[in-house]
C-alpha cells in the first residue's frame, strides 16, 4: 500500500510542474510591462526598477521562472500587493473559513444526493424516479449565485429567519456560525448533490441487475436489507472517491457562493484580488487549488483502494 | 458528464435522428433552445426600446402593461435588457465552445494518433490544465486578460480546453485500433489524411454531445464571470451583470433578480436536455 502512495505521488510530481509553468505564465499574459502590475499604483522610476530587479524581469524567461518555482519551494508566493502581507499568510487565514463551508455544502450534497439516487435507481421507471431526475437535472441548470440571490430574498429578506451575509467564527459562537453558513452550504451543496444523485442512481442501477443482489433476494431477505446491507454497500464505492473528485468544483461554486454571502473565504480572496490587480494572491490561488485537486485526487485513488478489497492485491 | 458522453459511439444518422425526435426532454430542451435564439438574433427587429436608453421618470418601477418585465435601477427596459442579454449568453456559449473545440480536438487527436512520448507530454498537460477548477481558472485569465465579453470567451474556451483534448484522445484510441484505419495504413494513406478521413469523422458523436453539454457551462460561466464584474462591462446588457446589479436592490426591486437567473436555468436546462438526449440517441448501448 505504501508503495502505491507513493507511486502515485511520484506520477503526481510532473503534474505539479506543469501545474506551476501554467500559473507562472499567467504573468505573461498581462499585456504591457508587468513590472506595472507589480507596483501597484506605485510609478516611481526607482521603484520600478527595483521590482524589476527584485523579480528578475530582466533575465531570460526560464530564470524568471526558476526564481519564481524556489521561492514557491520555499512556501513564498510572493506579497500582497494590497496588503502587504505574504501570500501564504493571506491564504492561511482565508482557507479554514472555506473548508468549514466546503465541509457543510458536501454534507448537505450527501444527505440530499445519496438518498435521492438510491430511491431513483430502486424505484427505475416510476415517477419518483422522473422527479429525481427532474430535480436533479435542474440542481446542474440552476447557477448557484441565482438560487443564492432568491434565498436571501425569500429566507433573509421575507422571511427573516436567517442572516443574509457575513461570517461567524465557529470558535467564536458556533450556533451564529451554523446559521451564517447554513444557506451558503445548501446552495453549494445543491449543485454537488445534483451529481452525486446522478452518480450513486448509475452505481446503484449497476449493483442492482449482480447475480448476489438476485440470491440475497431468492433467500427471502427483506428488501429494505437487500437495498442498503448488499446493493448500497457496494454501490459506495465509486461515490466515496467522487465526492473526493468534487473538491475542485466545490472550491469554484464557493468563489460565487462566498462573494454572494460576504463571506471572508478563499473564493472571495481571488475574487478581491482581481478587482485590486493583485496578481501575486490570484497566482497563490490557483496553484493552491491546482495543488489542493491533486492531492485530493490522491486521496480518491487511495481510498479507492483501501476501501475495494479486489484492488488491495493489484497494488 | 464528460464520462457518459465518451460513451456515445456511432450509430446511423437516420435511427439517432428518429430517437431523438421521440426524445421528449430532447424536444424540449431543443425547443427552449431554439426560442432563445430566436429572441436573441431578431433582437433588433423586435418592437422593444434600446436595452440602453435611460428613463430617469421610470426608476425601478415593477411589471407592468408598458413595461412587461418592469424597469431596472436607471429606468432601462427590463424585457429589453434581458432579450439583448440572451445574445451575449449565447454568443458567450457559442464561441468560447468553439475555441474549446479548435483548440482541444486537434490536440486530442494528435494524442490519441500518435500516442508515445507526444501522448505522455499532452496528457500530463491536460492533467495539470484539469487540476486547475473551469471557474477559477477562467477567473485567472479574464483578470490577467482583462474584463471584457471577448477576453471572458476567451478564458471560458481556453478552460475547457483540456475536457475535449481528454475526450477526444480517449475515442482516438479507440478508433485507431479499428480495421479500417488499419486498412488505410496498409494502403499507404499518410497520417494527415486518416486523420481527417477516418478518426474525425468517427469521434464526432462524442465531441457533438460534450460540446452542446459544455455550451450549458460555458453560459454559466458567463454569467458567473459577468457577475463578477470580469465579463460584458456596462452598459451593455449581459444576464450576469443584471443579477451583479440586482443583489443591491433586493429589497425595492425583486423583479430585477428573478428574471435574468430564471433566463439562465431555462436557457442552461436547454441546453443539458437537448445533449442527454443527444448522448442517449447516438449511444449504441441505449438500444
Amino acid at each position: 500500500m505504501l508503495g502505491y502512495i507513493l507511486r502515485r505521488i511520484l506520477i503526481a510530481i510532473p503534474t505539479l510542474l506543469l501545474v506551476s509553468i501554467f500559473v507562472f505564465g499567467l504573468q505573461k499574459l498581462l499585456p504591457g510591462d508587468p513590472v506595472l502590475a507589480l507596483a501597484g499604483e506605485e510609478r516611481d522610476p526607482e521603484v520600478l526598477a527595483f521590482l524589476r530587479e527584485k523579480y528578475r524581469l530582466n533575465d531570460p524567461v526560464i530564470e524568471q521562472y526558476m526564481f519564481w518555482l524556489g521561492g514557491v519551494l520555499r512556501g513564498d508566493l510572493g506579497v500582497s500587493i494590497r496588503t502587504n502581507q505574504p501570500v501564504t499568510e493571506l491564504i492561511g487565514e482565508k482557507l479554514p473559513v472555506t473548508i468549514q463551508l466546503a465541509i457543510m455544502s458536501m454534507f448537505v450534497a450527501i444527505i440530499i444526493g445519496v438518498p435521492m439516487g438510491i430511491v431513483s435507481a430502486v424505484r427505475k421507471g416510476t415517477w419518483l424516479d422522473y422527479v429525481a431526475n427532474i430535480v436533479a437535472l435542474s440542481g446542474l441548470s440552476i447557477p448557484n449565485f441565482w438560487l443564492g440571490i432568491m434565498l436571501i430574498l425569500l429566507i433573509s429578506v421575507n422571511l427573516g429567519w436567517l442572516p443574509a451575509s457575513g461570517y461567524v467564527n465557529p470558535w467564536d459562537d458556533p450556533w451564529r456560525s451554523f446559521q451564517t453558513m447554513l444557506m451558503p452550504a445548501f446552495v453549494l451543496g445543491t449543485s454537488l448533490a445534483a451529481t452525486l444523485m446522478r452518480h450513486t442512481r448509475s452505481a446503484m442501477l449497476g449493483v442492482l441487475q449482480t447475480d448476489y443482489i438476485r440470491t440475497a433476494r431468492a433467500k427471502g431477505l427483506r428488501e429494505r436489507r437487500v437495498i442498503l446491507r448488499h446493493a448500497f454497500r457496494n454501490a459506495v464505492l465509486p461515490v466515496i472517491t467522487l465526492t473526493a473528485l468534487l473538491f475542485g468544483e466545490m472550491l469554484a461554486g464557493a468563489v460565487l457562493t462566498e462573494q454572494i454571502f460576504s463571506i471572508p473565504g478563499f473564493g472571495k480572496l481571488i475574487v478581491d484580488a482581481v478587482f485590486n490587480r493583485d496578481y501575486a494572491v490570484v497566482q497563490g490561488v490557483v496553484l493552491c487549488t491546482a495543488v489542493g485537486f491533486i492531492g485530493m485526487n490522491l486521496v480518491a485513488d487511495v481510498l479507492y483502494v483501501v476501501l475495494n478489497p479486489r484492488m488491495r492485491g493489484a497494488t | 458528464m464528460t464520462d457518459l458522453a465518451q460513451s456515445a459511439l456511432r450509430r446511423s444518422p437516420s435511427r439517432s435522428w428518429g430517437k431523438l425526435r421521440a426524445n421528449r426532454g430532447a424536444m424540449v430542451g431543443a425547443a427552449i433552445v431554439v426560442v432563445f435564439v430566436v429572441l436573441a438574433v431578431l433582437a433588433p427587429l423586435l418592437p422593444i426600446t434600446e436595452p440602453t436608453v435611460t428613463d430617469w421618470a421610470a426608476i425601478r418601477k415593477p411589471p407592468s402593461a408598458t413595461a412587461w418585465l418592469g424597469t431596472d435601477e436607471l429606468g432601462r427596459d427590463l424585457l429589453s435588457r434581458m432579450i439583448w442579454g440572451a445574445r451575449a449568453s449565447l454568443m458567450a456559449g457559442v464561441i468560447s465552445v468553439a475555441i474549446a473545440l479548435a483548440v482541444g480536438v486537434p490536440i486530442g487527436v494528435l494524442a490519441g494518433y500518435f500516442g508515445g512520448w507526444t501522448d505522455q507530454i499532452i496528457s500530463r498537460a491536460t492533467d495539470a490544465l484539469l487540476a486547475m477548477p473551469f471557474l477559477i481558472l477562467a477567473i485567472a485569465l479574464a483578470a490577467f486578460l482583462g474584463p471584457s465579453l471577448t477576453n471572458a470567451m476567451i478564458a471560458i474556451g481556453l478552460s475547457a480546453v483540456p475536457i475535449f483534448i481528454r475526450l477526444t484522445r480517449g475515442q482516438v484510441l479507440a478508433v485507431k485500433v479499428e480495421d479500417y484505419v488499419e486498412g488505410a495504413r496498409a494502403v499507404g494513406l499518410g497520417h494527415m489524411r486518416i486523420m481527417q478521413r477516418y478518426i474525425l469523422p468517427n469521434v464526432f458523436a462524442p465531441i457533438l454531445v460534450q460540446a452542446t453539454l459544455t455550451i450549458a457551462s460555458a453560459i454559466i460561466a458567463e454569467a458567473s464571470l459577468s457577475f463578477l464584474g470580469l465579463g460584458q462591462q456596462p452598459p451593455a446588457p449581459s444576464w450576469g451583470s443584471m443579477l451583479n446589479t440586482a443583489k443591491s436592490f433586493l429589497e425595492q426591486a425583486p423583479w430585477l433578480a428573478i428574471w435574468p437567473g430564471v433566463a439562465i436555468f431555462l436557457v442552461v436546462i436547454g441546453f443539458n436536455l437537448f445533449g442527454d438526449g443527444l448522448r442517449d440517441a447516438l449511444d449504441p448501448r441505449e438500444n
